[in-house]
């Protein structure tokens, strides 16, 4: 790898993010620029420039520790749980630059997360998704019935467990705890929604319903979704990234990327050479 | 050959197994043996009488009020230091250095407790010989119980917890309220049952705080006698084994009572959590 390539990829990369929002309709809801990021003296994304569009499913894909997970946690603020994290850099959520505003409360209520693993708490399935909003300080008991049940709607689970919402959230089968887990992020109204590998704990017929659910949710929200199953961002998503040592390589229509991507990494990732 | 070498092991273990049990059984029995002929009705609410055949209810009580002053006081205060330590304090080598003193603390014997007590508590606070010198002192010995079971609980509680509940927009302080304290809620509870117990069997620092004033006290000021200190006396003074062991007998059904109900309690906690 010499810088040449790299410059001549980068740009490469950054004409094609500039014309491919100038000729669709759909505005940028998140705009990443030169994003650096730091563990400690280890540097894990380099110069990581990207517009997410709204309404769309953005992928994230690459092999592991490529850094796509630690940029997905930049867009909530949660890598400020982990000591020793530095960052430079820009990112702008709605034109407004979130590590320069203190109010990480506000931003988490606005970009939801969804993880790997399922992490209900050890609450009815009720009081989960109540979580949040009760959090925020809603009590009013017709309110918070309403956002349950519209969340639990909104994450195609209301029919499983509309019958149980008293009983213990994790009684459920894992890909219904997903799902509930997505509820429970849709429960406070967010924008945007980060998925962090949210399949990769669950058996395939979970992860299909969890794949449609996906599809339906584009209408209302903006997902980014990091995933090491290329079938799945082929079958998810519109835009996908490709990520490689803690660089976007590619960042392209889902289709090019895995047709004919322009990068010759992106292809032997995708077409399963390594990774 | 190795079969029977298997089975000799596997001999070795169950013996090991089966002395424990033993002897539990034989001292319990021994205890139940000796002294079941003493209880009685008047022996567990009568008044006490010096020249003999009284009950021991002042001692009952005493202990009682003992058990919940000290833990009134130490939970609180324990919780919070864990909390504090576990989830706040940024891990260096002052947090260590609180860590091990609290480790050490536990292994002190607890006569060392009492004397700090006799001189801390007793004589310079001018609290005397009293039920609130000795609930005091209590309260550092089982300071370092609450807050090192405490800390342990916090620590299995799963870090995706943490992350689920901070990612929806929550305070570090409401997740601590939560998520994090209830479901650390059974932990913290058999830390508490543990220290209970370890009020319950103290004396050496009791004798030397709250004195041995065999008498129902008129308040947590009072001198008083707990069921330990009386034991520790019958035996010495008047060579009563049999009194002893009754006395025995009564300690070892609350600390059952005290046990079944925290354990009732921590279930009723997981009930209301999942």
């Amino acid at each position: 790898m010499n810088t040449t390539t790299l410059e001549r990829n980068r740009t490469e990369k950054k004409s094609v993010t500039s014309k491919s929002s100038s000729q669709s309709d759909t505005q940028t809801k998140i705009s990443v620029n030169n994003l650096n990021l730091f563990y400690g003296e280890k540097q894990a994304l380099y110069e990581v420039s990207i517009d997410i569009n709204e309404k769309e499913v953005t992928a994230l894909i690459g092999p592991s520790g490529c850094g796509k997970s630690t940029f997905l946690r930049t867009l909530n603020r949660m890598n400020d749980l982990i000591d020793g994290v530095r960052i430079n850099g820009q990112i702008k959520i709605d034109q407004e630059d979130i590590y320069q505003s203190n109010d990480v409360i506000k931003l988490r209520t606005k970009v939801g997360m969804v993880f790997q693993k399922p992490n209900l708490f050890p609450m009815s399935i009720y009081d989960n998704v109540a979580y949040g909003p009760r959090m925020q300080g809603i009590k009013n008991k017709g309110e918070l019935n309403k956002i349950v049940e519209e969340s639990l709607r909104g994450a195609a689970i209301w029919d499983e467990v509309k019958d149980r919402l008293k009983t213990s959230a994790l009684g459920l089968s894992g890909g219904q705890q997903q799902r509930v887990c997505i509820a429970r992020a849709i429960a406070m109204k967010p924008d945007v929604i980060l998925m962090d590998e949210p399949t990769s704990a669950l058996d395939p017929i979970s992860t299909l319903k969890v794949e449609e659910l996906i599809a339906q949710m584009k209408n209302e929200y903006t997902i980014v979704i990091v995933t090491h199953n290329m079938q799945q961002a082929a079958r998810v998503s519109d835009k996908t990234a490709f990520f490689l040592n803690g660089e976007i390589i590619e960042f392209d229509e889902t289709s090019k990327i895995f047709s004919m991507p322009s990068d010759q990494r992106t292809e032997d990732y995708v077409t399963g050479r390594f990774g | 050959m190795r079969k029977i070498k298997d089975q000799f092991y596997l001999f070795l273990l169950w013996f090991a197994a089966f002395l424990t049990v033993a002897f539990l059984v034989t001292i319990v029995g021994y205890i139940f043996y000796k002294g079941m002929g003493l209880i009685s009705f008047h022996f567990i609410f009568g008044d006490y009488s010096p020249t003999g055949g009284g009950g021991i209810w002042p001692m009952i009580v005493t202990t009682l009020y003992t058990i919940v002053i000290s833990l009134v006081i130490a939970t609180p205060i324990g919780i919070m230091a864990a909390v504090y330590l576990q989830e706040y304090a940024k891990q260096g080598k002052l947090v260590r250095i609180i860590r091990f003193a609290t480790e050490s603390l536990t292994g002190i014997p607890s006569i060392i407790y009492g004397l700090f007590g006799a001189v801390f508590f007793v004589t310079s606070l001018k609290l005397g010989m009293s039920i609130i010198s000795a609930s005091l002192t209590l309260t550092i010995i089982t300071l370092p119980v609450v807050i090192r079971t405490t800390e342990e609980s916090l620590k299995t509680v799963p870090h995706a917890y943490r992350e689920g509940s901070l990612a929806l927009g929550t305070t570090k302080l409401q997740t601590l309220y939560k998520v994090i304290l209830p479901s650390a809620m059974p932990g913290i509870l058999s830390g508490i049952i543990l220290s209970m117990g370890r009020i319950i069997g103290e004396s050496a620092a009791i004798f030397l705080t709250a004195g041995t004033v065999a008498a129902m006290p008129a308040s947590i000021f009072s001198s008083a006698r707990t069921l330990t200190v009386h034991s520790y006396l019958v035996t010495q003074e008047a060579g009563d084994i049999e009194l002893a062991a009754a006395i025995g007998i009564v300690l070892i059904v609350i600390i059952l009572v005290l046990n079944l109900s925290a354990t009732y309690i921590s279930k009723k906690f997981d009930k209301a959590n999942y």
